[in-house]
């Protein structure tokens, strides 16, 4: 089997406001999330005969992707809805490829958004944090979203010693990432002592250890590599891309503190040919910040129990040697549950272009994307860079 | 307002009668000897249906914990310790600390089971902190 290497790139990447936007149901910025990338990349939409999109929690449909296509008014060969939380964005990038490749679809679209910040009820909020854990054997003991990462972090401070200030420095340098983005939904300033200062959700992951809740919705559009250099935008290309599942319950996971981001991480890096030390940035799922420190260990920026001082030392902000999360990730920029790491893309694509204004990471060549659903279970890795190889 | 209940299955419903005895039961694989939780419809490492229950120990330890502070809902009463047993005999599991102060709880505690009521029909496993097993280590 050949690999994916260079084969594919994207072409339109945009997002559509975040953050509060309540004159926008999840649909419509679903929808408005492909015209700005449709735009982006200077095509109509019936050009378009792949389109994929995660279904909201907001707007569940039973067929959204259809209702999606529908909506737009096209026909697309190749149309599918994906779910596998917040690793969904790569996972369906991976598969998204693969269909390109084998003469599925010509040109895809991925489009993702939800409205959780206005969209949902109370209840619906409810249910969604509640139905997080096994029916049978966790749910009943009463875990929050946040409960379930805080065993995590408390079990990597017991084996390592990481202290809750290195967990505060991930959130304090995410919020200076977002402080140089207009976009983003957060943008004050804080300090590590702001964080540990903030309200106790679960110990030990304060408030400001939390990722947002917001409205929002981004999409991207890929065609194969030979098709990519007549579009107008620069493309961005696939390099590698890889994934791992470990469990899906936490009571289930193999190793509390190292996670299938290794055998996600290692398969991209094989496929791309390149190395930890190649990446100008990195873009890491956040929506707790003790995976941030996880993930820099199991994709290989740090040895294993390393993260805390490799976020301390080594730093992961903008001036540190391995800017990460450069948007403002989901901690400070936006949130909107299972869209999420498309931000993380749309942020890439624009860090290659060398597009990202302030925030722009000098001469940035090759960036690490990685992504994870359920708690710590399922795991895709992505590596995109400026040139086909 | 009723804490969330678990869903009933002919598995989980021979699990929670044990727990109604006062009995933690694991499943046991008569083929390789297996202990796994939670309990399946074959055993997970050979996938031999020749599966027995057995009341286990009941000992374990603490290999990760939380205190939540904002509850799920307004049926938990905050704050309450959420942790991640380790049974002697092998397999992990989610239940709650009880019967101490949330400072007094920390990673390789020993802990014993307790059962407590979760609804009329219902009893679930607690732990306490094994004090005796604490001291003697």
């Amino acid at each position: 089997m050949s690999s994916l290497r260079g084969k594919v790139a994207i072409v339109g990447a945009a997002d559509t406001r975040v953050g509060v936007v309540p004159d926008r149901t999840a649909t419509e910025l679903c929808i408005e999330s492909v015209l700005l990338a449709l735009a982006d990349a200077g095509i109509g939409k019936d050009e378009v005969d792949g389109l994929v999109t995660c279904n909201s929690m907001a707007q569940p449909m039973l067929y959204h992707a259809e209702a999606i296509a529908e909506y737009l008014a096209i026909t697309p060969r190749y149309c599918f809805a994906a779910g596998a939380g917040g690793g969904t964005t790569f996972s369906v990038l991976h598969h998204a490829a693969s269909a390109i490749l084998t003469g599925m679809a010509e040109v895809v679209v991925v489009a993702m958004a939800d409205s959780l910040r206005s969209g949902l009820t109370r209840d619906q909020a409810m249910l969604m944090q509640s139905s997080t854990g096994h029916p049978q054997y966790e749910q009943p003991y009463g875990p929050t979203v946040p409960a379930y990462y805080a065993l995590i972090a408390q079990a990597h401070m017991a084996r390592y010693g990481t202290r809750p200030e290195h967990f505060a420095e991930i959130a304090v340098a995410c919020r200076a990432h977002a402080a140089r983005n207009p976009a983003a939904q957060m943008r004050e300033s804080i300090t590590v002592d702001d964080v540990l200062n903030s309200r106790m959700i679960a110990d030990p992951l304060h408030l400001l250890d939390c990722s947002l809740v917001s409205d929002g919705g981004a999409a991207i559009i890929l065609v194969a590599a030979e098709r990519a250099r007549a579009f107008r935008q620069s493309p961005v290309y696939v390099l590698g891309v890889g994934e791992g599942h470990g469990h899906e319950h936490i009571s289930q996971a193999q190793d509390l503190t190292a996670s299938a981001a290794r055998e996600s991480g290692q398969r991209a890096y094989a496929m791309a040919g390149l190395r930890p030390a190649d990446m100008d940035f990195a873009q890491l799922y956040d929506c707790f910040t003790p995976t941030v420190l996880v993930e820099l260990e199991d994709l290989g920026f740090c040895a294993k129990g390393e993260g805390g001082a490799f976020v301390s030392e080594a730093g992961i902000g903008p001036a540190g040697q391995l800017p990460v999360n450069t948007h403002g990730g989901l901690l400070s920029h936006c949130h909107p549950g299972n869209p999420g790491s498309m931000f993380a893309l749309t942020e890439s694509v624009w860090q290659l272009r060398h597009t990202a204004g302030e925030r722009q990471v000098a001469n940035a060549r090759y960036g690490l994307l990685h992504a994870q659903g359920g708690i710590m279970s399922s795991h895709s890795t992505l590596i995109l860079g400026r040139e086909e190889g | 307002m009723e804490r969330i209940q678990p869903a009933s299955g002919a598995l989980a419903d021979a699990y929670i009668a044990g727990c109604r005895v006062g009995e933690l039961r694991l499943q046991c694989c008569s083929r390789c000897g297996l202990h796994q939780f939670y309990p399946r419809i074959m055993c997970a490492s050979c996938l031999s249906d020749e599966l027995e229950w057995v009341a286990a120990t009941g000992r374990g330890e603490i290999i990760s914990f939380t205190v939540v502070r904002r509850p799920i809902s307004k049926a938990y009463e905050a704050p309450y310790v959420v942790a991640l047993i380790q049974l002697q005999e092998g397999p992990t599991l989610m239940s709650h600390v009880v019967d101490c102060a949330p400072e007094a709880v920390a990673v390789g505690l020993p802990v014993q089971v307790a059962f407590a009521p979760w609804s009329e029909s219902v009893t679930l496993p607690v732990f306490t902190l094994d004090s005796q097993r604490g001291n003697s280590s």
